[in-house]
């Protein structure tokens, strides 16, 4: 155990691609915490999907032993947190658990909108703040404009900001010194009953639920009985340790500390994330302030596209669960698609890092419905509900109205393409609230609905804005609207998955935008295909896929007849990928291509 | 009961390997070669004649072609000794047809009359177009001058002539084809084989598409609308399409490609030739090496075939379902069934004819006009589970 002088927690704060992955790497590396010949990049990413997206999707900790200038040997503990936005909780809680923050900003691009939302949330955790300028052996670094930027935009000093390349390595040592000497260290009564806050838990195939803690008061050891005391549950401790970055077991941890322990937990939804852990006996009397638990927002329906396959879906969703609180899911039946989940996420990228998931790791290919936000449905009877799904939309005349999420969006952006960034949230039906400038930067601020957010507006504003800007939101709350659900029916039938609630006013463009993307979509058939869309009995779109005018083999002698089998075969496999209705085969990517607006 | 092959009846396919240049489009097994040593070919092609008539005795045969490559650079006395061993091995049918592939060119012309002195009594011309610069495009080495006297000479030796041409050619508008077609017809004896141009992965064309290079094909519409105008213009000429792409005066129907459509038994002789035998009440799949030097090896020393498969019920009806309903006369249910084992499904029988691709009567199946020009989706629609 470490004296509390001796120990710096610390997590980065950085906009995703401003290095933020490598120079933890870099840290690692220069303290000897991990062998040269164990250094892979992005160490802290352990999922594939993470280093190739180069997102940080869960929190990650690692100790590293650090001896300072001064000759003192220090522990440093990092909490590497996401960078997305969908992720913000999982920012938030990590942020309680140290007490301070590099802040790296990538001196050839200045500060974004993530940087921003997550620097705010350094500052409500009353973090100390060590700014450190990225990337500075790239020709376009300018490390006294970015300064001013942050002192502009943020309002810390920046004077002191540390000049790094962690690519080079210059600067590692400054940033280690930094860390010692202008973070405070940890407080806490060693003596005092034990009070651990539970940061973080996943789980392991071979140990089960490993709980990441951080020790406030007390001590905890291997052995002991703890209980949570959300719901008193009590729990034997079998092991203890820390991260670097792979387990090693510790005798006990200390105040100040952060490790992990394992207790022979089944699933993750048995540990509160912001819980208390305390002894069984002589427990501490009163618990740290939790967290707000995650929320899904973002809904939509997962299937098979082999039927076949629910069970191996089944199967994939659950052992993923396991390891995510915040992703939810329950069975649902669709007439169309057969059985599937309907599943909760806390955003579009979390939503597509699920099915990346499912698709890659499980091998199942998936059909996704519609993504959805919740709606409260107000009923003219006074009841109200959430409305999770399109397809269990009421009917209208039974409504009395709707409620739909709205949040608060912070944008920032080159001035050359404010236009077209003000074009696009009022396109969204957005309200403007805010439009400062810092430096050649717009900053501005919009309410917007969450459900014109939610599908493609993240990848619009990157291409409108050539990805100059940055986009973060934060949920407000509810507002009535004008809304009413808008199916599609194809060849006559209407195919649910591909229901959606839209704004009255918006619903002929969206519905003439999908029935067109889809006649593209759709392959033709042996006969022709209305598709249409429409609000309740009303058709206000359509278009009509003609069929298929020619597809013969000109030439099909002796010779041929296995090699053209083998191809017809092989064309009858790829029809795998695709869902009838009635007798219509929808693509499988149909069903999320159709809600892409281009416009 | 008669097995399963009988209804087709039994061809030889003889494949000559060889031609004087490559044609961008075509994906055959062809090759240039400098030098061929013909009675090399004669040996090989004579012990496969015995090797088959030792499996498949008692047979008539009722059809052999020479296909290629250009089998019209073959020496009459190599396309001679071949006919004498077939006629001293096997029976033959009183109507057996003689086919063989010919270039419309002046030294190919010059060998008719041998051919036809050897036994082959029906002549298949690769014209392909009636106009030289669409030839040239097509890499073909004659002119349309070329080949109407070739045809000319072909007629003199032949009862039986056919000729092939293709459409949907690059920058061919409705219009031109369709005078063109007119033309053909006006010279056509009794058969006429009438491909649209069809870019084959592997090939010149194909090479060129895929790089973006080839220009001016028609778009589906278009190439739809000549397919649909090729088959009003056959029939008011009394040459109905037989097949998808084969148009004859009735009686005058290739009787050996009707062995394939009908799911007869073929041995296929030559590099890459492919064949359906049955031997013992089993019908296999048989192929060969493609290499031209390597089979002529394998050949000589007793063993043309690299490949020999049993095919199982489930596969020669699917075979016989995709062979045959590229006729008009389309497949009898109760032979598919004695096949499978088990019946061609019903319901996607009924659901096909509701929606007009099929027709149905009694144990008659057929593709109607319109199933026919979406032959493929017919097909994949009963293939698919």
């Amino acid at each position: 155990m470490t004296d509390l002088a001796h120990i710096r927690n610390f997590s980065i704060v950085a906009h995703i691609d401003h290095g933020k992955s490598t120079l933890a790497d870099r840290l690692i590396q220069s303290t000897g915490t991990v062998k040269d010949r164990d250094m892979k990049e992005q160490l802290l990413d352990a999922m594939d999907i993470e280093r190739e997206r180069g997102i940080t999707i869960k929190a990650n900790t690692v100790r590293i032993d650090y001896t300072a200038d001064n000759g003192e040997a220090y522990v440093l503990n990092l909490i590497d947190t996401p960078g997305h936005v969908d992720f913000a909780y999982e920012v938030s809680r990590s942020m309680r658990a140290v007490e301070g923050s590099l802040l790296v900003v990538d001196s050839t691009q200045g500060v974004e909108a993530q940087t921003l939302a997550n620097v705010y949330q350094a500052i409500d955790a009353d973090h100390e703040i060590v700014p450190v300028l990225n990337k500075i052996d790239l020709p376009a670094s300018d490390c006294d404009r970015v300064a001013e930027q942050i002192e502009d935009v943020i309002g810390i000093d920046a004077s002191g900001a540390i000049r790094v390349s962690a690519k080079t390595g210059e600067g590692i040592h400054e940033t280690l010194e930094a860390i010692v000497n202008q973070l405070p260290p940890p407080k806490g009564d060693r003596d005092a009953p034990l009070k651990a806050m539970l940061v973080d838990s996943w789980y392991d195939a071979y140990l089960g639920v490993i709980v990441l803690v951080r020790i406030i008061d007390g001590v905890m050891k291997k052995g002991e009985r703890v209980k949570m005391m959300s719901n008193g549950s009590v729990h034997l401790i079998d092991r203890i340790g820390v991260f670097r970055p792979g387990m090693m077991p510790v005798d006990e941890l200390g105040p100040g500390e952060i490790g992990f322990i394992t207790a022979s937990i089944k699933q993750v939804r048995d540990t509160r994330v912001g819980d208390t852990i305390t002894h069984e006996k002589k427990g501490a009397e009163k618990a740290l302030p939790g967290f707000k638990p995650s929320q899904p927002v973002v809904f939509c329906g997962l299937f098979p596209v082999d039927s076949a396959e629910f069970e191996d879906l089944r199967d994939a969703i659950e052992k993923l669960a396991l390891n995510d609180a915040s992703f939810s899911y329950e069975m649902e039946t669709s007439a169309a698609l057969g059985f599937g989940f309907r599943c909760g996420f806390l955003g579009l990228l979390h939503l597509e890092v699920i099915r990346d998931r499912i698709e890659r790791e499980y091998d199942i290919d998936l059909i996704t419905t519609a993504p959805s936000v919740i709606y409260h449905v107000y009923m003219k009877d006074g009841s109200h509900f959430e409305l999770h799904n399109p397809a269990d939309f009421p009917d209208p005349s039974t409504i009395d109205h709707l409620e739909e999420p709205r949040i608060k969006a912070t944008i920032l952006v080159p001035d050359e393409f404010l236009g077209d960034v003000l074009k696009l949230c009022q396109d969204r039906r957005g309200i403007q609230l805010d439009l400062t400038y810092a430096g050649s930067r717009a900053m501005v601020v919009y309410d917007l609905p969450l459900n014109e957010v939610v599908f493609d507006f993240y990848d619009r504003l990157k291409s409108v804005t050539k990805g100059y800007a940055s986009f973060d939101y934060q949920m407000t709350g509810y507002r009535q609207d004008n809304l009413v659900k808008m199916s599609i029916l194809v060849n006559e039938e209407p195919v649910d998955a591909l229901s959606t609630m839209v704004h009255r006013d918006r619903a002929e463009t969206r519905g003439r935008a999908m029935v067109e993307k889809l006649k593209d979509l759709i392959p033709r058939h042996m006969f022709k295909i209305p598709i249409q869309a429409a609000i309740g009995g009303k058709v206000i779109a359509r278009e009509t896929l003609s069929a298929m005018r020619k597809d013969v083999t000109a030439k099909c002698y002796g010779g041929d007849a296995t090699r053209k089998k083998k191809l017809l075969e092989k064309q009858k496999a790829g029809k795998k990928k695709m869902r009838q209705f009635g007798k219509v085969d929808i693509p499988q990517e149909a069903f999320i291509s159709a809600l892409k607006m281009d416009g | 009961m008669a097995e399963d092959w009988t209804h087709g009846g039994f061809g030889i396919y003889i494949h000559w390997p060889f031609c004087a240049s490559k044609c961008p489009y075509c994906d055959f097994n062809s090759h240039v070669a400098a030098e061929i040593d013909e009675s090399r070919w004669v040996r090989a092609y004579t012990r496969e004649i015995d090797r088959y008539a030792a499996a498949l005795p008692a047979r008539v045969v009722n059809s052999v072609f020479f296909g290629g490559g250009t089998p019209s650079l073959m020496a009459p006395e190599t396309v001679n000794a071949v006919l004498e061993r077939i006629h001293m091995r096997w029976p033959v049918a009183n109507d057996l047809e003689v086919t063989l592939e010919a270039n419309p060119g002046s030294v190919e012309a010059g060998r008719f009359r041998g051919y036809a002195q050897a036994g082959v009594n029906r002549l298949s011309m690769g014209i392909q177009a009636l106009n030289d610069p669409d030839l040239r495009a097509l890499g073909r080495l004659h002119s349309v001058d070329d080949a109407l006297a070739a045809f000319d000479i072909a007629r003199n030796n032949f009862d039986r002539v056919s000729f092939d041409l293709i459409y949907a050619r690059q920058n061919q508008t409705l219009s031109d084809w369709r005078s063109e077609l007119r033309r053909a017809l006006a010279m056509t004896v009794d058969h006429l084989s009438l491909y649209q141009l069809t870019i084959e992965p592997g090939t010149a064309f194909g090479d060129r598409y895929d790089a973006g290079k080839l220009r001016g094909l028609p778009e589906d519409d278009l190439s739809a609308e000549m397919y649909e105008a090729t088959q009003d213009i056959c029939a008011a000429a009394g040459f109905e399409a037989y097949e998808v792409s084969n148009h004859a005066k009735s009686g005058s129907e290739s009787r050996h490609n009707l062995i394939y459509w009908r799911y007869g038994d073929y041995a296929g002789i030559g590099p890459g030739a492919h064949g359906r035998i049955t031997v013992h009440g089993q019908r296999y799949a048989t192929e060969t090496r493609l290499a031209p030097l390597a089979w002529l090896q394998a050949a000589e020393a007793g063993q043309g075939e690299n490949l020999r498969r049993a095919l199982s019920g489930t596969e020669q009806a699917e075979e016989y379902l995709m062979m045959g309903l590229r006729l008009l006369q389309g497949i009898d249910l109760k032979r598919y069934y004695s096949l499978s084992g088990d019946h061609l499904d019903t319901a996607k029988i009924a659901y096909l004819s509701e929606i007009g691709m099929v027709e149905h009567a009694g144990d008659s199946l057929h593709v109607t006009p319109g199933g026919r020009m979406v032959l493929n989706a017919v097909i994949k629609e009963f293939f698919a589970g």
